[in-house]
């Protein structure tokens, strides 16, 4: 299995968010994302969520198609945003088992994913106690109970101490040592080693660009 | 199935903990109903004659106040993106939202009517009209009301709005429901609008996963 972005672009209200991606992450390899503020990482990581619609272009994991079979792409991403998706009246271990039960996994496996993150000794702490950097854990946790071959992964140091982020890059490892995939948006080292890069840039504005017909004086 | 039984267990366990407003429509739709008799006065006949539609009103306001929370704070927090990707198909996850929601203010609703009937002066005669109407048409408000929630779920304090989205679409299920009550008082077979009332439910069941569903794709953009 392989990512492909194939002139991938992106497109919101109007606006040319990026254009033009070309960039294939390998099964067992992990990418990073990097770009300056407001380029367009956390978008493209929506979009290879399907959350997005695509603008132009397409991407493939293996023979499945983003723009062809959004559901069928989207059962083999897994994909951790800014926002944890933590329910702050939930206990911590409620939270993680539900996720696990809405993906066909029991409560063992939740178990599991909670011992990896040092949440285990809170589990029955509930989840409006936990500081910002546990919640982070506990929403990447999720990744453990969704058996997805490819992570998007939105800045997942934010708010982690550095035991965590170490943490984080080795399940990173250990996934793509599986065969998984993972595409990481970024700003810090993440102790990855030498890992190919998507080096996004903002799009030349283009002045004569202009895809709504009102605007572009078709109707004048 | 798991799947399925998941997310409303943990739906039900929302609704129900501190700040997830399960109690608050039935605490509502009591309340209102208690209020009728000091306003209009304890006249029995006006009462009665009255009961039906009062209780089916508040049973709509009700449902009403606690609809936001079928999207709102999932799409909040993010919960909605991963729902998305979960293995459920989005139509599902509605379904699964206003089951829960139904459980939750509608069936406690269609319990609690027939005592709040007795105390509008109700004849006994008519509480089954009311209980069963309840239990039918009730499903309805959730899922008609699930699709003006999907609708304005990116909106800051979307209640109003909501509000004058949804009511109007909850004129049937009120007309039936009083109309069955009303039958029953004066003798007469409630079954025809209860038969309705069920069709508004299915019609509604058969819709609003996939139009709710359209909805929350537009929003989550």
């Amino acid at each position: 299995m392989r990512l492909t972005l194939d002139n991938l672009a992106c497109r919101r209200a109007g606006r040319l968010v990026y254009h033009g991606l070309h960039f294939a992450v390998e099964a067992g390899q992990a990418a990073a994302l990097r770009g300056p503020n407001g380029v367009g990482k956390s978008t493209l990581l929506r979009q290879l969520a399907g959350l997005i619609p695509v603008a132009g272009g397409d991407a493939r994991l293996g023979d499945i198609s983003l723009t062809r079979d959004r559901q069928g792409f989207q059962e083999r991403v897994a994909y951790a945003g800014h926002l944890d998706a933590v329910k702050p009246a939930l206990s911590v271990g409620e939270n993680l088992t539900l996720w696990a039960g809405i993906h066909g996994n029991d409560a063992a496996r939740a178990g599991a994913a909670l011992a990896r993150f040092g949440l285990d000794v809170i589990a029955n702490r509930p989840a409006a106690q936990c500081s910002a950097g546990q919640q982070r854990r506990l929403g990447l946790a999720r990744l453990l109970v969704a058996d997805r071959p490819l992570w998007l992964l939105d800045e997942p140091t934010v708010s982690l101490d550095t035991e965590a982020a170490a943490l984080v890059a080795d399940l990173v490892r250990e996934h793509i040592a599986a065969g998984g995939l993972a595409l990481i948006a970024t700003h810090v080292e993440l102790g990855l080693g030498d890992i190919a890069t998507l080096e996004m840039t903002p799009p030349e504005p283009d002045a004569h660009h202009q895809d709504d017909p009102f605007l572009a004086g078709s109707w004048t | 199935m798991r799947a399925i039984a998941s997310l409303l267990g943990r739906d039900l366990r929302l609704a129900l903990r501190l700040g997830g407003g399960g109690g608050i429509g039935i605490a509502f739709f009591v309340l209102t109903v208690l209020l009728i008799p000091l306003g209009v006065g304890p006249e029995t006949a006006t009462l009665a004659r009255i009961a039906g539609g009062v209780l089916w009103i508040a049973a709509l306001l009700a449902a009403l106040l606690s609809l936001d929370r079928i999207f709102q704070a999932d799409f909040e927090d993010g919960s909605l993106d991963q729902l998305m990707l979960s293995p459920l198909a989005l139509e599902q996850v509605v379904l699964a939202k206003c089951i829960a929601h139904w459980l939750t203010t509608g069936l406690p609703m269609a319990l609690i009517a027939p005592l709040l009937g007795v105390m509008l002066q109700l004849p006994e005669s008519a509480l089954p009209a009311l209980v069963i109407g309840m239990a039918l048409g009730t499903p309805a408000l959730s899922l008609i009301g699930a699709i003006g929630a999907a609708i304005t779920v990116g909106v800051r304090r979307g209640g109003l709005l909501l509000s004058i989205l949804v009511l109007p679409l909850y004129i049937p299920t009120l007309i039936f429901g009083a109309r069955a009550v009303e039958q029953a008082l004066l003798d007469l077979s409630p079954w025809p609008s209860l038969g309705l009332l069920a069709a508004l439910t299915l019609f509604a069941a058969a819709l609003a996963p996939f139009a709710a569903a359209a909805a929350l794709r537009i929003n989550t953009r």
